[in-house]
């Protein structure tokens, strides 16, 4: 789906929401009880770089100033972090970190945060804005991954098809938005066939502040020890045992 | 005895193991570990690539004392697949800032658990093997220190290590309430050798070692305000820097993000059009900019504490 | 990967009174070798998970010298090999078994 049929789907009762010249998703749009949401995002696939974090983030900070519980949508097509020297020279890691504190900082002051995976999105990037969310959703076609397959098999020294093999009974490693699903990132993929608004709605319910993303992954086999092992450490650190912090 | 103990306290951070960090980093004796290596809870995945686990994944966790005062702790080894984050290696970071959070929140019931978390991050990112879980658990990680954050514990990111701090690392310290590094310490998100192989050598060439430690270094990084705190790259350098930084951190609200909404906006516009490093530090008014490569440590902290954007609550 | 379990019969348990220990880091060239006194004492048994398929009898050579040098019984000792070379791997058991030794 392209950007304006995403935003016509989601607000059949308007929106003011401006992509920039270059790629940059700011504004509001219209719910379904005629309440405000304010909407961020990536457009068009470009990377995401100091320059483009600085609009995105000031929008959000401006909810949160506002006061209220005006949700957050968070629109992702993004090919990733912007890689170049100059941007790193500047400190791109404290850019991208920035926006999604800020993010994080809403979802704090009782803004839900919700964030929707249209298009691409990749490693630093994706950080910055689709996992900083509450809850993330995805529409079928979206390709978000980690890292392409054909860079993984440079880097893993495997070939592509014992990749694309192991792909089908392990989803921790490949690309692809339902092995994002399975290991808890990605709540839930909509059906672009029903109606946008009425999935944001419920999108907006089911998102809490609680970070629940590793039990999914536990629940749906994507991610078997995260959950585990993170309840372990907290039983650990506080004296319980092992088996009252698994029960 | 004397002589071991200082010794020890002069031993280079950047070669140094995880666990040889923690003894150097903490007061003598004080650690306890959490999820130790007997306990085997090791990656169920890197052996589908044919690769040899570790008993720990390479994180060491634990609570310890840091000048009297308690500490929860998480070390990456750089070494054992460059540090990365990988399911269940992010997953013992993350339980350990939960656990932080809750105690600080009055959640879980147990409120005798420090106040303070100090990260020794040494990683290139995300553990390819196991990307999705790998990016998940840094989305995770970079939550759980806000949580904690928020709930009043401070959490301290070192980074002086051999795999520096990219990717997920990077951001991971940049989330943090305070970060100190040394010259050696490396923080970014693309990896020189990741730019070059994507955008040509032209773009980055990371061969060059100059450039790449001007660009990603350590003293770039203070001098800019990317770190709170510079640290002689020894044991005792690293625990003077930590205890320091300790002492005040700002705290996670909205004042505190405006702050730094705004030192981000003018760094990019003070320093966005400079070619290179030592054309930033210039700006910044630094009087001899190329001199600040070979400057030792007092000469080199005594600029950076002085220069008003590298001394800040905006983090 | 390969893994080989290796046992022994040692002439004496291990002095000291540790009851674990870790040594070493999982890297290329390199190993970590976890120690734990688990053992009745005069058994000792070495556990291998290695990249390196085939050199079973450098293994068990290695071990052998290391067992007649240190007689480590009480030992369950759990070796993570990233391809180390055999005096690598001599040199990290007897710094484990230096380490298990203090008090």
């Amino acid at each position: 789906m392209t950007l304006d049929e995403v935003l016509k789907g989601l607000f059949p009762g308007g929106h003011d929401v401006k992509t920039s010249k270059d790629g940059w998703i700011t504004g509001h749009g219209k719910r379904r009880d005629g309440g405000p949401i304010a909407v961020i995002g990536v457009a068009n696939g470009v990377p995401l770089g100091a320059a483009g974090v600085l609009p995105l983030a000031e929008h959000v900070l401006g909810v949160v100033e506002k006061g209220g519980d005006t949700p957050i949508l968070v629109l992702v097509d993004t090919e990733g972090q912007l890689m170049a020297r100059r941007e790193e020279m500047i400190g791109l890691n404290e850019y991208l970190a920035h926006l999604a504190k800020c993010l994080l900082l809403a979802s704090q002051h009782g803004h839900r945060t919700v964030g929707l995976e249209y298009g691409r999105a990749s490693a630093g990037a994706f950080l910055a804005t689709a996992l900083a969310t509450d809850s993330l959703v995805g529409l079928p076609g979206a390709e978000p991954a980690v890292m392409d397959l054909p860079s993984m098999a440079r880097v893993t020294k495997l070939p592509e098809d014992k990749l694309k093999e192991l792909a089908k009974t392990t989803p921790v490693f490949a690309p692809g938005l339902d092995h994002l699903a399975q290991t808890g990132a990605v709540a839930e993929i909509w059906d672009p066939a029903k109606p946008l608004d009425g999935q944001l709605e419920a999108a907006l319910r089911n998102a809490g502040q609680k970070d629940v993303r590793d039990q999914l992954g536990a629940e749906r086999k994507g991610r078997p020890a995260a959950a585990k092992v993170a309840r372990q450490v907290i039983a650990a650190a506080t004296g319980q045992t092992h088996d009252a912090a698994a029960a | 005895m004397m002589e071991d103990t200082a010794t020890r306290a002069q031993a280079s951070w950047f070669q140094a193991t995880a666990r040889q960090r923690i003894d150097g980093l903490l007061d003598p004796g004080s650690f306890t570990e959490f999820l130790g290596p007997a306990e085997r809870v090791q990656s169920p995945h890197l052996a589908l690539f044919d690769l040899p686990a570790a008993f720990d994944d390479g994180v060491v966790i634990g609570r310890g004392t840091l000048d009297g005062k308690g500490v929860l702790l998480a070390a990456q080894e750089g070494q054992f697949m460059g540090g990365t984050f990988g399911e269940v290696s992010g997953a013992k970071i993350v339980g350990l800032l939960r656990a932080a959070r809750d105690a600080a929140g009055g959640g879980n019931g147990k409120d005798d658990l420090p106040r303070a978390v100090l990260l020794l991050l040494d990683s290139g990112g995300v553990r390819l093997q196991e990307a999705n879980a790998g990016e998940l658990a840094v989305a995770e990680v970079m939550r759980a220190v806000v949580e904690a954050r928020s709930n009043g514990v401070a959490v301290v990111a070192l980074v002086g290590g051999k795999s520096g701090a990219f990717g997920g690392a990077g951001l991971t310290a940049a989330t943090c309430s305070r970060i100190v590094v040394s010259e050696e310490g490396r923080i970014g998100v693309s990896g020189p050798e990741v730019i070059e192989t994507n955008k040509g050598v032209e773009e980055f060439d990371a061969a060059n070692k100059a450039l790449v430690w001007s660009v990603v270094g350590g003293k770039n990084r203070r001098l800019i305000g990317g770190a709170d705190a510079f640290a002689a790259d020894t044991m005792s350098g690293f625990r003077e820097a930590a205890i320091a930084v300790l002492g005040k951190v700002p705290p996670f609200d909205l004042k505190t993000l405006k702050a730094e909404q705004a030192r981000l906006a003018g760094r990019h516009s003070k320093l966005g059009g400079c070619d290179d490093a030592v054309g930033m530090w210039k700006v910044l008014g630094i009087k001899n900019p190329p001199a600040v490569r070979d400057m030792d440590e007092d000469a080199f902290t005594g600029i950076a504490d002085r220069l008003k954007e590298a001394n800040h609550d905006a983090r | 990967m390969e893994t080989l379990k290796i046992k022994h019969t040692a002439k004496s348990r291990l002095a000291g009174k540790k009851d674990q220990a870790i040594i070493g880091v999982v890297a290329s060239g390199n190993l970590e070798v976890l120690l734990e006194r688990v053992l009745p004492d005069t058994r000792c048994e070495v556990d291998i998970a290695t990249t390196a398929e085939g050199f079973d009898d450098t293994w068990k050579a290695v071990v052998a010298d290391f067992v007649e040098r240190r007689s480590p019984g009480g030992l369950r000792i759990s070796i993570n090999d990233g391809g180390a070379r055999p005096d690598t791997v001599y040199l990290r058991l007897m710094q484990g078994a230096a380490l298990m030794e203090a008090e």
